[in-house]
């Protein structure tokens, strides 16, 4: 009996192309974004979206052309942050117009398309969900990044959730690993699990630009931002307090 | 995934797709010698997990509309999440909608009708059919691929 190969006519579903017309897509639309930096961390509640936010209102301040991805399908808090007005995405052939928050800052974010108070829930068989959802959730962010007008942007902020999974899955979509900037609170906790999500992106090739420490001083107490410096050669490229200023942030952004 | 009939050493070729609405997929495929017809049958799950891909089975057959995958899939969004705009104003060429159709149609979750709507006009105008009814939108989903529309 003959195998795959042996069978010359082409494969009529032809999956693999319809996969890399997927990934054409992605990498046309974000040809105009001349950076892509992944917010992440190995650890929840330190405050990654917080700090997304503010970072990108000091670089819109300063000027730059700003994008926030909320890659956070399942907790995402970006339009609350940058105050996102509700209202319904154009969409035409061309693509959805992100919602424009505080700064001018460009947003799409699962929490602008879900019922209020919703949960994320997909249609289809509810027994073993497992299979395919993380897959849906996959095909979501790619087309967060594929189908969004983006235009032009200096910087394209991703708020990942915690762990490590959209970080990996947004490896593959983009076909190389983004920038990262993580973000860690001081304690030893918190710099045990960012360590093994900074090992990875390591692995996987990215760049880490900085390590900013969040919510610095009063009960949380260590040394997590400078064990991670000295540990990946990083720079600590921001100490936030618990009521930074606006200059906190465009010291930040000015680091970056 | 490419389907071979044993006997006549031929592959055979796609032949229709089937969504009958419950999560299942059948997709057959015909040997081009001796005529044989096999069917693939997906249970849900299978189905679910090619969907969740945003591929087709049998091909993709008009371009993937944005966040597709989002608008078709997500059982819970919000009815006023999307304003869809046309980029070619309907002209006299627009196929027509009959009421049955509209009425199907009404039945679909606004999260996700605006982007149906396109699509099907889209079908009728590339075919030049000058009406849409309940059966052309049966022949288009099963055409298309279009689970979960």
């Amino acid at each position: 009996m003959r195998t795959y190969h042996e069978l010359t006519n082409p494969d009529r579903s032809g999956l693999l192309d319809q996969i890399l017309t997927q990934r054409r897509r992605v990498a046309d639309r974000l040809a105009g974004v001349r950076r892509t930096i992944a917010v992440m961390s190995g650890k929840g509640g330190v405050g990654k979206s917080y700090v997304t936010a503010h970072l990108a209102r000091a670089l819109a301040r300063a000027g730059q052309q700003v994008g926030i991805l909320d890659a956070d399908l399942n907790g995402p808090t970006i339009p609350r942050l940058l105050e996102t007005p509700r209202a319904a995405h154009r969409t035409s052939d061309d693509g959805v117009e992100p919602a424009i928050g505080l700064d001018g800052v460009k947003c799409i974010s699962m929490a602008l398309l879900l019922e209020d108070g919703a949960p994320l829930a997909f249609k289809g068989p509810s027994a073993e969900s497992f299979v395919w959802r993380g897959a849906m959730e996959a095909s979501a962010l790619r087309e967060f990044l594929g189908d969004v007008n983006w235009g032009n942007l200096d910087t394209l902020l991703l708020d990942l959730p915690p762990g490590m999974q959209r970080y990996i899955e947004l490896c593959d979509i983009l076909g190389k690993p983004p920038a990262v900037l993580t973000v860690t609170i001081p304690t030893p906790e918190s710099r045990d699990a960012v360590r093994r999500a900074m090992r990875a992106a390591v692995e996987q090739g990215s760049e880490i630009v900085g390590i900013v420490e969040n919510m610095v001083g009063r009960e949380f107490t260590g040394t997590a931002a400078d064990d991670l410096a000295k540990e990946f050669d990083r720079p600590v490229v921001a100490r936030i307090p618990w009521h930074p200023t606006a200059d906190t942030w465009s010291a930040l952004a000015t680091r970056l | 995934m490419k389907f071979l009939c044993v006997d006549c050493d031929q592959q055979m070729a796609f032949g229709e797709r089937e969504l009958p609405g419950d999560g299942t997929l059948a997709a057959t495929f015909k040997c081009p010698t001796c005529g044989r017809v096999v069917a693939l049958l997906t249970n849900p799950m299978e189905t679910q997990l090619v969907s969740s891909l945003g591929v087709v089975i049998g091909g993709k057959t008009v371009p993937a509309q944005p966040l597709e995958t989002v608008r078709t899939m997500v059982a819970t969004g919000r009815d006023d999440a999307f304003e869809d705009t046309a980029r070619r104003p309907d002209g006299p060429t627009a196929a027509a909608w009959s009421s049955e159709a509209q009425e199907r149609l009404g039945r679909v979750p606004n999260f996700v009708r605006g982007m149906v709507k396109k699509i099907y006009a889209d079908y009728a105008k590339e075919r030049g059919i000058t009406e849409i009814t309940p059966a052309i939108m049966d022949t288009a989903r099963a055409e298309l691929g279009l689970e979960g529309m």
